[in-house]
């Protein structure tokens, strides 16, 4: 066999597995759409669940408490996650000790998330005594969120051209200074989308969550927002399943009447979610860079 | 003229590998010093040493002294913020920041305290008239640095160095990026800064030293084999091999 015809060989393969995984991914979310963007209308994503016999109703507060955990989750993870990611990219220094917190942010990363979960029921839900908590599920999604935002930042920090760093040293500017002001910008872009990317995937998740933030959501009055209430939504101390944990459940329990409806409309939910999350991620993180390279108006 | 740096047997270690080897030299004040040498011979890293860039390299260690104005920079109480305000420092490859023509100038004089707009506005032309930059970019200093030219840039990029008020402008081949004409203003303006300032440029191109320089260093394997006037050391070497290297035979 001559080069040539090897070569024709071996892109057909590289195209055939292309159009493979496409296939794959174009069917399985057009399927989950099809079946689900019927159910979906106003009722469906503002009403409680109806009746576990009766079925009915919607997923209006599992919707409110995916965006909320998600949230709660964020404000903790962004902000250790910045700070663990400048000081692996800017201040530790090659080692043993870096070596091994690199390991242990690579284990973390890769622990399975029912691990992960029983670990947040032994601390963060029994010891703590909070119980089933939203506070709890954000703090468990933490631990396996916060290694990915570390690698997140410090790849985008390590991607800076190391002359931006340099020309700002040698103007007389402190390391601090340098990270804040050049460093922290040009990396912003590739921050912006990593931290989105990780968001989609604690909106998604769910073994993490079920001994957590648990499985029930109580009676929420959706004009109470006093944090401090306990049928505030807001209240961080109260159990709450999210969407991904309501689909687990509406099919673990066979006895709700409309289980293919919820888990089609839910699932169809879940996946428009995640796929805004990867666009907006994509459109903001272009929108940044070229904000910042443009140069400021005046 | 009284020498504003002064080397005594500076060394400089990369681990267990000695890249710089008893360096001593007395650079003049306000003269136009040129650093040349086969690629790998140090020159480069003695210029880093100058402002202490090598710093931030792992493992680097160093004896000896480099004295600024009687003062050694390696000594320990040394605040490296003050080190390079004094010794600005111009990189190979232009590197202005991905901000405005304007921005780029302020970014040094605001962090060292200077928020006045009327301050900042005449820092930004005089510097920009010292780097012979006013007259092409006076009417977008706010676009972005990022559309100007690569000579643009590298002048650009010296007056966001003369911005912080050096006495010292370390040069690491300024101008092996830039295009001939390019090149050829960076020299002009070498020429008129050193009626101010002391520069030392690391250069690879030896007609380049000829031209802008008054006294030149020719450095080997970490070694400095010749310090001269430029106009000795290029007409007659006192080292056969400074004379091997300057009439092309290595390097």
């Amino acid at each position: 066999m001559n080069a040539k015809i090897k070569d024709r060989i071996a892109t057909g393969m590289f195209y055939l597995i292309t159009f493979l995984i496409l296939g794959i991914l174009i069917g399985l979310i057009g399927f989950i759409l099809y079946r689900g963007i019927k159910v979906i209308d106003w009722e469906f994503l503002t009403e409680a669940p109806g009746s576990l016999l009766t079925g009915g109703g919607g997923v209006g507060p599992q919707l409110f408490n995916s965006f909320y955990l998600l949230i709660l989750t964020m404000l903790i993870t962004i902000p250790l996650g910045l700070g663990g990611g400048i000081y692996m990219a800017e201040y530790a220094k090659p080692g043993r000790l870096t070596k091994m917190l690199r390991v242990s942010i690579e284990v973390l990363s890769s622990l399975p998330s029912i691990v992960v979960g029983l670990f947040g029921l032994l601390i963060f839900v029994q010891y703590t005594g909070w119980g089933f908590s939203l506070l709890a599920g954000a703090l468990t999604l933490t631990v396996f969120n916060l290694p990915l935002m570390v690698r997140v930042v410090e790849q985008a920090l390590t991607a800076v051209p190391r002359e931006q760093k340099e020309a700002s040293l040698a103007l007389g500017i402190t390391h601090w200074q340098t990270i804040l002001r050049v460093l922290l910008p040009a990396a912003l872009p590739g921050i912006v989308t990593g931290t989105i990317l990780a968001a989609g995937r604690v909106f998604g998740e769910a073994a993490a969550l079920m001994f957590t933030a648990g499985m029930t959501s109580p009676m929420l009055d959706f004009t109470d927002w006093d944090p401090s209430s306990p049928t505030s939504p807001l209240n961080p101390f109260r159990p709450a399943s999210t969407l991904a944990v309501h689909i687990w459940k509406v099919n673990a329990e066979s006895i709700v009447a409309d289980a293919k409806e919820v888990a089609s409309g839910a699932s169809a939910l879940l996946v428009i979610a995640v796929l805004i999350f990867n666009l907006f991620a994509r459109w903001l993180g272009h929108f940044i860079h070229a904000r910042l390279t443009s140069g400021s108006k005046s | 003229m009284s020498d504003k740096i002064k080397v005594e047997s500076f060394n400089l270690f990369y681990g267990d590998n000695q890249a710089l080897k008893d360096i001593g030299l007395n650079l003049e004040e306000k003269k136009v010093t040129a650093l040349i040498g086969p690629s790998g011979c140090g020159k480069s890293t003695f210029l880093r040493s100058i402002n202490r860039m090598n710093d931030m390299i792992p493992g680097v260690s160093t004896t000896g002294i480099i004295e600024i104005d009687g003062k050694n920079v390696y000594r320990e109480e040394q605040d490296l913020v003050q080190l390079r305000k004094n010794v600005g420092m111009v990189f190979q490859q232009p590197n202005p920041f991905p901000l405005s023509i304007y921005d780029n100038i302020t970014y040094g004089p605001r962090i060292h305290g200077i928020t006045k707009r009327e301050e900042l506005d005449m820092i930004v032309e005089r510097t920009l008239v010292q780097a012979n930059l006013w007259d092409e970019v006076k009417d977008r200093l706010q676009s972005s640095a990022l559309g100007l030219s690569g000579g643009q840039q590298q002048r650009l990029v010296i007056a966001r160095v003369l911005a912080i008020q050096p006495d010292v402008i370390l040069m690491d081949e300024p101008a092996s990026a830039l295009d001939p004409i390019s090149t050829e203003r960076l020299e002009d303006l070498i020429t008129q800064l050193k009626n101010d300032y002391t520069i030392v440029i690391v250069t690879h191109n030896m007609q380049q030293a000829a031209r802008v320089s008054d006294m030149t260093a020719f450095f080997l394997n970490g070694e400095i084999i010749e310090y001269s006037m430029t106009s000795q050391l290029f007409t007659s070497p006192k080292d056969s091999r400074t004379e091997d290297y300057i009439s092309g035979r290595f390097g």
